[in-house]
């Protein structure tokens, strides 16, 4: 079953377009990340999706049921913000509980659910505490307690991890992965960080401009984006983009190439000059210059290569991406 | 402040002209506070003079205390500064909530014609406002005077608290409304605890006034029964001759229960700056 249909979402503040006739389908179980740069609309839609906001046009099913008017409490969905959002006047039990009393479930329910939630985020010991007494780890856990205890139908999160610092945020990153295997629900992710993107999503949908770009798992939008957009916003150092006629003379199309894609050929057809390199024990960096043109190149290993070297690179067979002027992809 | 930071001579500065400030602000205050204790002579002899055993007289507050009903007076006082505050926070805070929260038609229009009371006295309606109040048949209640207080205060306690509430965080009011908080939850238990300092602000700037004001007790609520303090104190201020012993010991009295309010708001102004800062 479908745990979440968005049929034709469209939704304007004021004169502001923000979400353009957004389609997707999420299923049940599946772990979908929505990923664009800031200010593309994640937010918006994801508060679509909670009823936080009213959908302009087009129409919001979650569990197969048209939610367009019913409000935040009653869709079944839990929401994760950013900024943790915790009661500033609740401990943790009752930030945890809030939710539970406001439906009228029973106090065993209540305390059964807290006691569930804290066990599997190792809230036990802070449940008498305040949010100001918590660290930023332990207030994001609590959000994400929060969450757990409605059993809701769909999990959304918002950023979840952007203000967190980089050691916590990939442990906090493998908790959510786990607790998505555990609970085996449905979740849906916002971000701007395309690593959390690739390691977290059953599916991905990118998002440029209040539009879907593109809608498949990982490694297919890593293999086979369709277009420019997706290509250089997934992988990390980003697709190197060149004239194509440093190949083929005269062609008026772009030259993608993936940074591990390069490799030292003295045979092969690009010419660059070293700028800079970052040794990073296992792997090498080499960022160069070609024709005016900055290009990445990840070499596995330990290489001594110095700045201002001249280097001739190859292009792995079938590496290559070309894109026409509009950004989209040539087959 | 840091002390490697602290320069000796800037903290001495510092705190030289804030004495200074404090020394000149109470100057007024001390000088009342000292004659209202001294025999009539005394306080055009030597109005600075301490009063000591010679000059040491109650008579002041003996005519105060007899003269008309002062606890009375001061009860009104009380009861009027109390209740427009009261409404002026409540009404204020509400109004604020919904202009800096939901998107309307008219909202930024409405906005503006709140703050217009800001711009125009409201003195200037004073014939208006009599005539309205004879019709309602309020002349000589409290009411009067709590109605034209809270209208008032309003525009610039809306101004101040809707910019605030613009401050408090989204997502905590959309964690509430998913966890089902009814509209009035958010409000009262989320917003209005994180604009505390804010609401104490406009307390404060408002209770003065209000407490002093002579215009609007002489004109809707002259009765005896309604006097104010303020009012009240006016009869032992003659055209001919003015008992200043009197006026000097109802002032000295009509500073304490502004002192005690002031002490609760601002210790709420505070509390709402530190609990700010260790967030
Ligand atoms: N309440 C609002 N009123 C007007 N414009 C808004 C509002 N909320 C968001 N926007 C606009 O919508 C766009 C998308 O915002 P958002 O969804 O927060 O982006 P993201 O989460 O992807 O960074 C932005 O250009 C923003 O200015
Ligand atoms: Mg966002």
């Amino acid at each position: 079953m479908t745990a979440l249909t968005l049929t034709n979402v469209n939704k304007s503040f004021g004169n502001v377009h923000v979400l353009k006739d957004i389609n997707i389908e999420v299923e049940e179980g599946e772990f979908v990340v929505f990923v664009g740069p800031s200010g593309c609309g994640k937010s918006t839609l994801l508060r679509t999706i909670a009823g936080l906001e009213d959908v302009t046009s087009g129409e919001v099913c979650i569990a197969g049921d048209v939610v367009n008017q019913t409000p935040p409490s009653k869709r079944g969905i839990a929401m994760v913000f950013q900024s943790y959002a915790l009661y500033p006047h609740l401990n943790v039990r009752n930030n945890m509980a809030l939710a539970l009393k406001q439906a009228k479930e029973s106090k065993e329910t209540i305390e059964e659910r807290v006691a569930e939630a804290s066990r599997m985020l190792s809230l036990g010991d802070y449940l008498n505490r305040f949010p100001s007494e918590l660290s930023g780890g332990q207030r994001q856990r609590v959000a994400i307690g929060r969450a757990i205890v409605r059993h809701p139908k769909l999990f959304l999160f918002d950023e979840p991890l952007s203000n967190l610092d980089a050691a916590l945020r990939m442990n906090t990153r493998l908790e959510i992965a786990n607790l998505h295997d555990q609970l085996g629900a449905t979740m849906v992710y916002v971000t701007h960080d395309q690593t959390e993107a690739m390691t977290l999503a059953d599916k991905i949908v990118v998002l440029r401009d209040g539009r879907v770009e593109q809608i498949g798992s990982p490694m297919e939008l890593y293999n086979n984006p369709t277009n420019q957009f997706v290509a250089g916003f997934l992988g990390s150092p980003a697709m190197n983009f060149l004239p194509a006629n440093l190949l083929e003379d005269g062609s008026p199309n772009t030259l993608g190439v993936r940074p591990e894609d390069l490799a030292l050929d003295d045979a092969g057809p690009l010419e660059v000059t070293t700028k800079h390199v970052e040794q990073l024990g296992g792997d090498t960096n080499v960022i160069a210059d070609c024709h005016g043109h900055q290009i990445t190149v990840r070499l596995f290993g330990q290489h001594a290569i110095n700045a201002g070297q001249h280097l001739r690179l190859g292009i792995a067979d079938g590496k290559s991406y070309f894109f026409d002027a509009q950004g989209n992809r040539l087959s | 402040m840091n002390s490697a930071r602290s320069n000796p001579i800037s903290t001495v500065a510092m705190h030289g002209v804030l004495i200074l400030y404090t020394l000149i602000a109470l100057f007024p205050v001390f000088v009342i506070l000292i004659n209202s204790f001294k025999t009539r002579k005394k306080i055009f002899r030597e109005p600075l003079a301490l009063p000591d055993a010679e000059s040491f007289s109650l008579v002041g507050y003996q005519t105060v205390l007899k003269q008309g009903d002062f606890f009375l007076y001061f009860q009104n006082s009380f009861i009027v500064t109390v209740g427009s505050l009261t409404l002026i926070l409540l009404f204020g805070a509400m109004a604020a909530f919904a202009l800096s929260e939901y998107r309307f038609r008219g909202n930024m229009i409405m906005g503006l014609y709140l703050a217009l009371g800001i711009m125009i006295p409201i003195r200037i309606g004073t014939v208006a406002i009599l005539d309205m109040m004879v019709s309602t048949g309020l002349v000589n209640t409290l009411w009067a005077l709590i109605l034209v207080y809270t209208a008032q205060g309003l525009p610039l306690a809306v101004f101040i608290l809707s910019e605030f509430m613009r401050q408090v965080s989204d997502d905590l009011k959309s964690a509430g409304r998913i966890d089902g908080l009814s509209e009035y939850t958010i409000f009262f238990k989320l917003v209005l605890p994180l604009v505390r300092p804010a609401m104490a602000t406009v307390a404060v700037f408002n209770m003065i006034p209000i407490w002093n004001d002579l215009w609007f007790p002489l004109i809707l609520a002259p009765a005896e029964e309604t006097k104010t303090l303020t009012l009240g104190s006016q009869v032992f201020i003659g055209q001919f001759v003015t008992d200043w012993n009197a006026v000097l010991s109802a002032l000295s009295m009509a500073i304490l229960p502004v002192l005690v309010l002031y002490v609760i708001f601002s210790r709420q102004l505070i509390r709402g700056i530190t609990s700010g800062a260790v967030k």
